[in-house]
């Protein structure tokens, strides 16, 4: 069985995906933490961009646009993500994600 | 004159949107000098067989980038130091090796000027011994002089240098200079860290306050260029800069109150970008012995200074194609003259312009310069921006109204101007110390 | 017109994987800017040159800054950086998660009947993107707008330092 271009493009992003949900996951680090969801984003980035490619009518530019709100959302996310882990280190002089649960109940 | 024109080939490569580098084709009414360079590319690249030779003439395309900024920055480094020295009354290199005939003593010693001194510094530069500090980071350490050279040379490649000399033409040309040029504050901070040595470290960390602090006016400050052109293209900029006004005024975007106003404040954040004094706080040597290059000796050390002019030449070049008319020449009778020549000299009259503002401002602190930026370019740019749509919108309108703009434009950017630039300064004096006289 | 594909999705992958192990936290950052590069080089294999630079301008050049900037200011010694070993426990986890994840999903590709592609690529010039944007798109824009001053407030907010009265801050 033959891929066409746009399955090689969809499992591209599923796997990169992953790998970003497998980082996510196992790391304690909130940085690296956050860099993982920043991969699914740009996975799922991919999609948009593939599909638009390879769609057997492509309106003019429609995945771009969502590829570029997306990537400005992720930009106003990663601000703030950066800025809450300046904050948690302030409070706990480290970034392991596993102490950072005072309000657990 | 005939031009051979060089079809590209339609292979499924040009999926990359890759175009033919160097195909614009020249004309037969251009003059022979205004074509040449395509014709010798042509003369090289078309010895070989078709499919072959857009390789090829992109091949062509890097190796004259390289010789020509190679040779450049060569003797741009030697005019630095004579232009610095000049400025501070002292001679500068002027005994770099002269060449004696022992075979024909009647030549006697032949004086160079100090014009040999590029060719001793790079022997020395590759006989040194080359250094890497016992705890560095060695992959990183030797990685981040090739990449900041590698992203310095990627942003020239879309400056057109004349009428058919621009390497890679895209539909978004100004967005991928910024783009590559972007990536090599990474570069500085690769270098920083990987030294292991304390200075380096405050010097990457300042480099990437700088950068981001400056990248903000930098980017602002063209998009109104973008806006009147109509184009992300540089060959379209340069194109919208085309003609003259009753004969003798160019249509140069610096020559309007917001293209003026947009090219200071590019220049101004052109010259933190390329971490050049008075910005150089990176590389403060009075601060931190030399910041990130503290660690680095050899042709490493070299290179960096091959990216830091390849940089300059970079910004200066897209200032000159986005202010500054790009390959147009000033006056129509004056087209005579090859387009990449005018090209050339508003370069090195901008880059002149670098050296001597090394030459005479001081250093800035960090707080003044990071205030600097986000407090009086940032919103200079930002009515910038505004100041160009009134321009466009009055524009369209009589005669009368087309002349009213000039004063009404010059008003908005200049008010502004002074009333931020009075604030600005009214937090500098007077200057007390707490532990000097 | 594979072959670019195949070896941009391989390094793009391997990079980001590797990056995912790394116990360096600089390598690990410099690696994932890496992969984002790749992404990048994708959308313009994909013939989506505007989406590719503004990915790299604001990738490559704006996130990666602010990225290094934090993982320098979280940091006391060198040797914070060293991040120490997870449990296994968690890794094993995390690994089952993705691959389960992983499997679905290729799963779905695999089954899933998908319209043949036309052979001409679509193109989005900058002009038709920039009319998209200021035409049908307007709202959207101005709500970005919105997005980001609010991101950019609200980052400055919860990272600076209250200067007179921080007490519970100064431990």
């Amino acid at each position: 069985m033959s891929l066409s271009p746009l399955q090689l493009c969809l499992l591209f992003s599923s796997a990169l995906f992953c790998v970003g949900l497998v980082g996510a996951l196992s790391r304690s680090n909130t940085i690296l933490v956050l860099l993982g969801v920043e991969l699914m984003l740009n996975a799922a980035n991919l999609n948009f961009i593939a599909f638009w490619r390879f769609s057997p009518s492509p309106s003019p530019a429609t995945g771009v646009m969502f590829v570029i709100f997306s990537i400005a959302v992720a930009a106003a996310e990663a601000a703030v993500g950066l800025a809450l882990v300046i904050a948690i280190y302030r409070h706990q002089k480290n970034i392991r994600l596993q102490e950072a649960n005072r309000l657990k109940g | 004159m005939s031009v051979v024109v060089v079809a590209t080939s339609a292979s499924e490569w040009t999926a990359l949107r890759v175009v033919d580098s160097l195909a614009l084709v020249a004309t037969a009414t251009d003059r022979f000098l205004e074509c040449a360079p395509v014709m010798l590319r042509d003369a090289v690249t078309g010895l070989l067989p078709d499919p072959w030779r857009w390789i090829a003439n992109g091949l062509f395309a890097i190796v004259a980038i390289f010789a020509v900024f190679g040779l450049l920055f060569a003797f741009l480094t030697l005019a630095e130091r004579k232009i610095l020295g000049r400025v501070q009354n002292r001679p500068g290199p002027n005994r770099a090796p002269t060449p004696t005939f022992p075979f024909a003593k009647f030549l006697g010693k032949i004086r160079t000027y100090g014009l040999a001194q590029p060719f001793a510094d790079g022997v020395k530069a590759l006989t040194k011994e080359d250094i890497v500090p016992d705890g560095a980071d060695k992959v990183l350490h030797f990685l981040a002089p090739v990449a900041l050279l590698a992203f310095a040379t990627l942003t020239l490649v879309v400056i057109p240098f004349g009428r058919n000399l621009v390497a890679l033409q895209l539909d978004a040309a100004v967005l991928y200079f910024f783009a590559a040029g972007a990536a090599t504050e990474l570069a500085v901070f690769m270098a920083g860290w990987a030294s292991r040595n304390k200075y380096s470290l405050l010097a990457a960390m300042r480099a990437l306050a700088q950068l981001i602090s400056y990248e903000l006016p930098l980017l602002l400050s063209w998009v109104p260029v973008v806006m009147i052109a109509g184009s992300l293209s540089t060959v379209a900029i340069v194109e919208a800069q085309a003609g003259w006004k009753f004969g003798f005024i160019p249509h140069w975007h610096v020559l309007t109150p917001w293209g003026f106003a947009g090219f200071v404040i590019f220049m101004v954040a052109a010259l933190a970008e390329s971490n050049r004094s008075p910005f150089d706080l990176p590389e403060a040597e009075s601060e931190l012995i030399a910041g990130h290059l503290t660690e680095y000796s050899g042709f490493k050390y070299a290179f960096f200074f091959m990216a830091e002019y390849f940089g300059m030449c970079a910004l200066s070049g897209m200032a000159v194609t986005l202010f500054l008319g790009g390959w147009r020449a000033p006056l129509p009778f004056l087209e005579f003259i090859p387009s990449y020549a005018w090209f050339g000299a508003k370069l090195l009259a901008l880059i002149l312009g670098f050296m001597w503002i090394r030459a005479t401002f001081p250093r800035l602190r960090i707080d003044q310069l990071t205030r600097f930026s986000w407090k009086f370019l940032v919103p200079l740019a930002l009515i910038n921006l505004g100041n160009t749509v009134v321009w466009a919108l009055m524009s369209g309108g009589s005669p009368a109204l087309a002349l009213a703009r000039w004063p009404v434009c010059a008003a908005i950017i200049v008010v502004p101007f002074v009333w931020l630039g009075r604030a600005q300064s009214a937090s500098y004096a007077p200057r007390t110390y707490r532990y000097a006289a | 017109m594979i072959l670019p594909l195949v070896i941009i999705a391989l390094l793009t992958i391997a990079v980001a994987a590797i990056a995912m192990t790394l116990r360096n936290l600089i390598h690990s950052a410099l690696l994932l800017i890496g992969s984002w590069a790749g992404i990048a080089a994708f959308y313009f294999w994909a013939g989506a040159e505007f989406a590719a630079f503004a990915q790299v301008l604001v990738y490559v050049g704006a996130v990666s800054m602010v990225v290094l900037f934090a993982v320098l200011l979280t940091r006391r010694s060198r040797a914070d950086l060293e991040v120490a070993p997870d449990a296994i426990g968690r890794g094993l986890g995390a690994m089952l998660a993705g691959g389960a994840v992983l499997g679905v999903l290729f799963g779905a590709v695999f089954a899933t009947r998908l319209d043949v592609a036309p052979t001409a690529a679509p193109t989005a010039s900058v002009r038709a993107i920039g009319q998209q944007l200021m035409g049908a798109h307007a709202a959207s824009l101005l709500v970005v707008g919105v997005i980001l001053t609010v991101a950019l407030l609200g980052a400055v907010v919860i990272a600076s330092t209250d200067r007179e009265g921080g007490k519970e801050d100064a431990r």
